[in-house]
């Protein structure tokens, strides 16, 4: 079968299929259980400075086209996130430290602090007061936070962009400069449901972020953008659920491709899509260097 | 396929003891026994709670949702993800039910079922005090029961686990057991030997109930317990984190007592 394996915004990974922030990766015991499910590389829950409980119930909404949800960036903080890091690399695969803050100085401190392979700056929760895209939908922010992270570690830093700005781009560019070595696109879309029986709005939040298949038509048209506008690699994520939605994702211009609500039908669907991608390219004579941004060049 | 929370209208609403109140539902939610169902109190907080029958829940008022769930009024809804997760599964044919305190209303809906497809139910359900316990005609009903209070104030005095010099595990094919943490493992770690026959309901941080958030994930191989539990054999917890430590809202490992 066709290797999978390569370099992935700075990370050499044994296929590009990561675990999404957010999803599974609250405790290294679940990190490490999606690892040897097949996974490239896991992305923990974000982790801030102070311990967060997260927003009330319903935190989580199922709708026929995806997943609503806003859980509020519930995390133990960097103090104690260390040891659930150490037991996530008993997968033998890279882990990346999500992380949040308020500020650069913030970002800078919990990416000093914790030993992980790599940083994912979240400047794109669409549901905390003060933290993800209140402060990332600012080119100018984005580009200081990086920097900041850039300047305090030696590993690859990924930026995780919001979908919910006019021109994606213009936050990718400024994450370059700021020194990224990759862009992570696209956390979830602003959204609700409401309950018809009572008129409460479902999420205990109110707003949360909307992710699932969905969104990925969006994820996929915000990739080709960036991967047309940067020089740095693009990480696509939202909505992928299969083997083609992967591979859209990578023709599209991703260098790696996450995966986050799929795995609410299973872990098997990670070796699904990792075996899935590498029969296509058997069948088509292809390497993934070969449709890496095809779409660009197929107009 | 419709995924959004269920309208649920309350029927009644009976006090069981100071704390805890049975809140019956107008329609069956065709649960299997040992399934919970997510809560949601509008306005307050949406919390995982099993059944105690297939149209009733029971509830221990100790946070802002139960309380809030206790004062509610037939008539009044709540709305409702599920019946979610793995229940207990029957096997054999003379079962035991082991259960402390509000721990006992998932295996007094599970002894009903028993009993209804022909088993052979035993109960060792055990009380802080006479004033806690509630259920005891139900678990009559089905065969034997064993009775046991902290405070000696009603059956025999002590744990639940006192009830056990009582009887013979090797008489029954499977054990089901539900109640607080440490008296579950206290109960495992005696019966070691038995662990792999013990169907234990267990309790962690549950916030999607879908599987993927990861909050309630057991160490050390990571078990969702919100789709994979709540109900896992007794060998499996031995080795795990149950009885040692738990994780909060925060994800922050914290005392299980």
């Amino acid at each position: 079968m066709s290797s999978l394996s390569g370099d992935v915004g700075g990370l050499r990974l044994e296929n590009p299929l990561i675990l999404a922030a957010g999803i599974l990766g609250t405790t290294g015991a679940s990190m490490r259980r999606v690892a040897l499910a097949g996974a490239g590389a896991v992305v923990t829950k974000s982790i801030g400075v102070e311990p967060r409980d997260g927003h009330p119930g319903p935190t989580v909404v199922r709708l026929g086209v995806g997943l609503l949800n806003a859980m509020g960036l519930p995390n133990p903080s960097y103090r104690a996130f260390q040891e659930e890091i150490e037991s996530a690399r008993e997968g033998g695969v890279p882990v990346i430290a999500s992380i949040f803050g308020s500020c650069p100085e913030e970002f800078a401190e919990i990416a000093s602090a914790l030993d992980a392979d790599g940083f994912e700056l979240n400047l794109s929760c669409p549901h905390a007061e003060g933290y993800g895209m209140e402060i990332g939908c600012d080119p100018a922010n984005v580009e200081e936070i990086t920097r900041a992270v850039r300047r305090a570690v030696s590993v690859p830093v990924w930026v995780k962009l919001t979908p919910n700005v006019t021109d994606i781009r213009v936050l990718g560019i400024a994450a370059q400069r700021g020194g990224a070595d990759a862009v992570v696109a696209i956390n979830t879309l602003k959204a609700m449901a409401i309950d018809v029986e009572s008129g409460y709005p479902i999420l205990g939040n109110v707003i949360g972020g909307l992710s699932g298949p969905a969104i990925k038509p969006v994820a996929l048209r915000c990739v080709y953008e960036l991967s047309g506008a940067l020089e740095i690699p693009v990480v696509g994520v939202g909505g992928v659920s299969c083997w083609q939605d992967a591979v859209e994702m990578i023709m599209a211009g991703a260098a790696g491709v996450q995966i986050g609500t799929a795995l609410m039908g299973g872990l098997e669907v990670i070796r699904e899509i990792t075996n899935g991608i590498s029969r296509f390219l058997d069948r088509k004579g292809w390497r993934l260097e070969d449709i890496r941004g095809i779409a660009r060049r197929r107009r | 396929m419709r995924f959004r929370p269920a309208n649920l209208v309350i029927k009644d609403v009976v006090r069981e003891t100071s704390s805890v109140s049975t809140i019956r539902f107008e329609r069956s939610l065709n649960p299997t026994p040992g399934q919970y169902i997510m809560v949601w109190v509008r306005g307050v907080d949406e919390i995982p709670m099993s059944f105690s029958a297939p149209d009733s829940i029971t509830v221990h008022a100790v946070g802002d949702a139960t309380r809030a769930l206790c004062g509610l009024k037939p008539g009044d809804s709540v709305g409702s993800r599920g019946p979610f997760g793995n229940g207990f599964r029957l096997t054999g044919d003379k079962i035991l039910l082991i259960g402390g305190g509000v721990g006992v209303a998932p295996l007094a809906f599970l002894g009903e079922d028993a009993k209804a497809r022909g088993f052979d139910v035993t109960s060792l359900i055990g009380f802080r005090c006479k004033d806690d316990i509630i259920f005891l005609d139900r678990f009559r009903q089905l065969g034997d029961v064993i009775l046991t209070t902290d405070d000696g104030s009603a059956g025999i005095e002590g744990r639940a686990s006192a009830g056990l010099s009582a009887i013979d595990l090797r008489d029954y094919n499977q054990m089901y057991l539900c109640g607080p943490e440490m008296m579950m493992i206290d109960i495992i770690r005696r019966c070691r030997e038995h662990a792999s026959r013990i169907q234990a309901s267990i309790n962690r941080y549950f916030k999607c109930a879908v599987g993927i958030c990861g909050s309630c994930c057991l160490d050390p191989e990571g078990i969702r317990v919100c789709v994979e539990g709540p109900v896992i054999t007794g060998d499996r917890l031995l080795d795990s984190e149950f009885g040692r430590y738990r994780r909060g809202p925060s994800g922050m490992k914290e005392s299980c007592y």
